[in-house]
């Protein structure tokens, strides 16, 4: 399946593993801080309706 | 102008403030650096260009937060920045003010500490030659750092990250300009870019510095 | 919010077939190079990476000036969205080329004149993010940002001449270039370009959320604002 990467095998694994690693941690920490910034907002803008009807 | 730039080398010297001090941190780093490296003669001469330069860098940066601080705790930024002289004129004279008071003092006590590193002797002038042409540079864009992060409360450590980055080209040409004296070599090329990035660097970022106080004065 | 809100899903979309097929061609359906061996595989993730590092710091340069200029509140967020985009390719175009160059020079790092302005530039991208996080202000984190932005162009161009000078001055022997000078052969630069535009895709798609979520963030401190208010 893998290619024969010769004598160079550790150093393109390596180049892979670390750059498809960071391009995941972005992204992931990109989607978590956005999920968690619109739940808070929701939630926000939800508690001011409540209150701006019944206030 | 003159009266600011007065005032402030008074504020520096009495206070016991950066005067001494960017001294004293240029030497004991120039006397660490045997310490950990080694005391080779050869591989000191080697490196001394470099680490002058870098020594010198560093204790420009010490007193660099004073720059602004005093004056903006105080509220006399304040005034100084609606007085009628324009803002980029007291930026101007203030990292001139800092360059009288360490760039300067570092530039005559660099062959002394020179020699401790085994600088070879042809180096000695071009030392003090790029030191003279680069550390107005280094106040001037000390002086910007020290703008951008006026209002910060323990601005000191966020400073040096913005500032030292900016001091690149100065300290590559600086020290070039040492090591091609040491070889013998020309050193007409490093000395002509690092000239003309002070020139550059005095005549433009004041402008940016005083942009940048007057956005944190708002 | 609705254009970006439209525009997301395929710009996702596009950035992931992008990213996918070229890394898979690339890596799966190229053939070694003569010289290098299979290390040339890498440049299917260095290349691209270098690329948007610097692009990133081109399109925080743009929007900073949009912002100071015209007062426009998304440019300055989008500037600070992009910056730990730019951030993590510098890191991946670093990575990258220290493996690409340990068989080349033998060392897991060499002040190759490249890798070291990357390196340089690593650290702007570092001091503009910490200002954003240090300033407390808003729009007075986005003018400084700005500022510093719009000064740290003109010294990371400055650095860039002044390191390559560093480097080629005297000792030139030892110095080797990395990337391909010459030029590439057709069986690698097809597969090379869809893993560029696939990493384009990716950054903007990233931006597009990334501002997204600045945006909301201000708007939630700004209600958070009000509420302590009463």
């Amino acid at each position: 399946m893998l290619p024969d990467l010769g004598r160079y095998s550790s150093e393109v694994t390596a180049s892979y593993i670390v750059s498809l690693g960071l391009l995941a941690l972005l992204i992931a920490l990109t989607l978590w801080r956005g999920a968690r910034v619109r739940r808070a907002l929701e939630e926000m803008e939800a508690r001011r309706r409540k209150e701006t009807g019944h206030g | 102008m003159i009266a600011l730039l007065l005032r402030d080398l008074r504020i520096a010297v009495r206070a016991g403030g950066g005067f001494g001090l960017g001294l004293a941190f240029f030497l004991i780093v120039c006397v660490l650096v045997p310490l950990g490296v080694g005391p080779e003669s050869a591989t000191l001469a080697a490196i001394a260009p470099g680490v002058l330069w870098v020594a010198a860098l560093l204790a420009c940066l010490l007193s660099l937060d004073r720059i602004f601080a005093l004056d903006h705790e105080d509220g006399s930024l304040d005034l100084l920045a609606t007085a009628p002289v324009p803002l980029e004129g007291v930026v101007a004279v203030k990292a001139l003010a800092h360059w009288a008071v360490t760039g300067l003092p570092l530039t005559f006590a660099a062959p002394v500490l020179g020699v401790l590193l085994h600088l070879p002797a042809p180096a000695q002038g071009w030392l003090v030659v790029s030191l003279a042409l680069g550390t107005p540079a280094l106040s001037v864009i000390g002086a910007f750092g020290a703008a951008l992060t006026v209002g910060l409360k323990r601005g000191g450590l966020l400073m040096s990250l913005l500032v030292l980055p900016l001091y690149v080209p100065t300290l590559i040409f600086g020290a070039e300009i040492v090591k091609r004296g040491a070889e013998g070599l020309s050193t007409a090329t490093p000395l002509a870019l690092l000239a003309g990035i002070t020139a550059g660097v005095a005549a433009l970022l004041p402008f940016a510095s005083a942009a940048a106080i007057r956005i944190n004065l708002r | 919010m609705q254009t970006s809100a439209r525009l997301l899903p395929w710009t996702v979309g596009l950035a992931a077939a992008g990213l996918v097929v070229g890394l898979v061609w690339g890596f799966f359906f190229t053939p070694d190079d003569f010289r290098q061996g299979s290390t040339v595989k890498i440049i299917y993730l260095h290349v691209p990476a270098a690329m948007m590092a610097i692009n990133a710091w081109v399109m925080m340069l743009v929007t900073s000036l949009v912002w100071l200029i015209r007062r426009h509140h998304v440019s300055a967020l989008a500037a600070r969205a992009a910056a730990p985009i730019g951030l993590t390719f510098t890191l991946i175009a670093l990575a990258t080329g220290a493996f690409w160059g340990q068989p080349m020079w033998g060392t897991w790092w060499a002040w190759d004149p490249r890798l070291t302005s990357f390196l340089i530039l690593c650290l702007f991208y570092l001091g503009y993010i910490a200002l954003w996080e240090a300033v407390d202000d808003p729009d007075t984190a986005a003018d400084l940002t700005g500022v510093l932005c719009l000064v740290g162009s003109v010294f990371a161009i400055l650095s860039r001449y002044a390191v390559h000078f560093w480097n080629q001055g005297l000792h030139q022997g030892a110095s080797l270039s990395v990337a391909p000078g010459e030029r590439m052969s057709i069986v690698y630069r097809m597969p090379l370009y869809v893993t560029m535009a696939g990493f384009v895709l990716l950054f903007v798609a990233l931006v597009l959320i990334r501002t997204r979520t600045e945006i909301r963030a201000r708007r939630l401190k700004a209600l958070e604002a009000r509420e302590r208010m009463g």
